[in-house]
């Protein structure tokens, strides 16, 4: 294919967000004790997964936290084969939304089971996850 | 309040457009816009552009398409609403002209996507889910998240992934008439179904290709109309509007897009018809079952029943309502913030009967619609056209 006469530019930009957790670094330390943590508002009682500081809907800062079991069944999934630019290194991942029995739905990779053997409604366990290099996440397991 | 008319379109090919930069690929939709309405650049008072940017290099796109284009002076803005930008542009100059603070308003929607590698772009949508809950950890594509809602829709109503080969099938049809569009091959079946795997249960052929195009629309109030003796132009009737959560965790269900259904109802209510009435319409088909998922949310079927009206013909000429001949987003190409715009330049063109006979739709009411999302159901925009 014939290409377009254009000016290779040589200025990249390298661009690292820092992103702020000083409201909900409980939930970032808790990670690295294996718990879960969710938040939920004291004036309305709403549980709410991924954790906030602010109720939005009633306007309330007051917020305690909950720990999650992490007991869920698989609402949906998926297996990701092309990858974004920043996570061409691992090797195909699944995505599944599961639905807690506190009633929260979270988005998180599946892992220890291949895609063939999942179906909606499988029962998945919700589990603190530590990087070799420190960095905390969560994730499924089959249950 | 104003009646809105578009009395002008321009729209350039779409595809790998390395040939030009973003102002000239810009040019070549406004251009004809201007011709159309018999305006002169330094006639618009007011431009909206759609456009996301990043992909390209100028990081105030709107200035530097203004300049080029011969409109600096005008009152300028960039709107932002992810793959609907192009129709939250033309909200917002069918609002200047509605609310009488201009006569004359110009839309464009421009974006050039093949500037940098396609991974580096794939990364850039998808972070445009939800960065922090959904990227950072879990490296969601758009692809993946568009799979999530046609894995729960197959498991609760049967739809197949033939179904969704279908639809693509049926866009590439209409994109090879389709002088402007990307794609402009036929596709069986079995090629989409054989296609490589993006993100299961979606294949290549179930994904919109990354697309450089613009297109352009010139809006006026109707004192303006009478004024430039314009005959017979397509009115705006109405838009409507909504959004749903950044997380896609806190959704109800997977399997249609709320922003799509409250937009819709929106849309309907102000223009006074129902989904019977709409003649062609343009939907928002990022992905195959988002086009099945399109059909429910607005009503053209039940819920449920989407795959029915793709395996019945239903959306193709001759069907109950024909949906996206242009290719849609599928096979005509979807630069994302041009989309919007894209979709009321060939809704003006199907309503005024301009297109080749073959991707013509019949028109009984000459109404059309257009729905345009952003996100993954972030965003939603519902138009209704008329002539
Ligand atoms: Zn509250």
């Amino acid at each position: 294919m014939n290409k377009a006469p254009s000016l290779e530019s040589n200025r990249s930009l390298i661009i690292t967000y820092n992103l702020p957790i000083s409201k909900t670094s409980k939930f970032w330390d808790e990670l690295k004790q294996g718990k879960v943590y969710a938040t939920k508002c004291k004036k309305c009682g709403k549980l709410v997964f991924p954790p906030v500081a602010d109720c939005g809907p009633c306007g309330s800062s007051e917020i305690e936290w909950t720990e999650l079991i992490g007991n869920g069944k698989i609402v949906t999934f998926t297996e990701v084969v092309v990858k974004p630019a920043s996570f061409s290194e691992e090797p195909s991942y699944i995505v599944a939304i599961a639905k807690l029995s506190e009633g929260v739905k979270v988005l998180a990779w599946l892992s220890g089971i291949k895609k063939e053997k999942l179906h909606i409604g499988m029962k998945v366990k919700l589990k603190a996850k530590v990087f070799s290099d420190k960095k905390v996440a969560y994730e499924f397991v089959p249950a | 309040m104003n009646k809105v008319a578009i009395i002008g379109k321009g729209h350039s090919r779409f595809g790998d457009r390395s040939d030009v930069n973003l102002a000239e690929l810009s040019f070549e939709a406004i251009q004809p816009a201007l011709d159309a309405s018999g305006l002169t650049a330094k006639e618009i008072p007011y431009m909206a552009l759609g456009s996301m940017g990043v992909w390209s290099e100028e990081p105030l796109p709107a200035v530097v398409i203004a300049e080029y284009c011969g409109l600096t002076g005008a009152g300028l803005v960039r709107c932002e609403a992810a793959c609907a930008s192009g129709s939250a542009a033309v909200f917002n100059a069918y609002s200047a002209v509605m609310s009488k603070q201009t006569d004359l308003a110009l839309v464009v929607g421009a974006e050039k996507m093949k500037q940098i590698d396609t991974s580096t772009v794939m990364e850039m949508i998808g972070r445009a889910g939800y960065y922090m809950w959904e990227f950072e950890n879990f490296g969601m594509t758009f692809p993946a998240y568009y799979a999530l809602h046609a894995v729960e829709h197959m498991e609760k109503f049967g739809t197949t992934e033939k179904d969704l080969a279908r639809v693509a099938v049926k866009n590439h049809r209409y994109g090879a008439m389709n002088p402007v569009a990307h794609l402009r091959h036929e596709i069986t079946v079995e090629k989409a179904l054989n296609s490589n795997v993006i993100a299961w249960p979606l294949k290549l052929y179930d994904c919109c290709p990354i697309t450089d195009g613009s297109a352009a629309l010139v809006l006026a109030s109707e004192s303006k109309v009478k004024e430039l003796k314009i005959e017979d132009p397509v009115w705006i009737d109405a838009m409507g509007f909504a959004s749903d959560t950044a997380n896609i965790s806190k959704r109800e269900n997977y399997v249609g897009l709320s922003a799509s259904v409250k937009a819709a109802k929106m849309a309907y209510n102000i223009a006074g018809i129902s989904p019977i009435d709409v003649d062609v319409a343009n939907v928002h088909d990022c992905f195959t079952i988002a086009e099945i998922m399109a059909y429910e949310d607005l009503g053209f079927c039940e819920k449920g029943d989407g795959a029915q009206m793709i395996r019945d013909g239903e959306t193709e000429i001759g069907g109950k309502i024909p949906v996206n001949l242009d290719g849609g987003l599928k096979a005509k190409g979807h630069p994302i913030g041009t989309t919007g715009v894209s979709m009321l330049v060939e809704l003006t063109k199907q309503l005024r009967e301009e297109v080749k006979p073959t991707r013509q739709a019949p028109m009984k009411n000459y109404v059309a619609l257009a729905h345009n999302t952003g996100g993954t159901g972030h965003y939603g925009f519902v138009s209704i056209l008329r002539r």
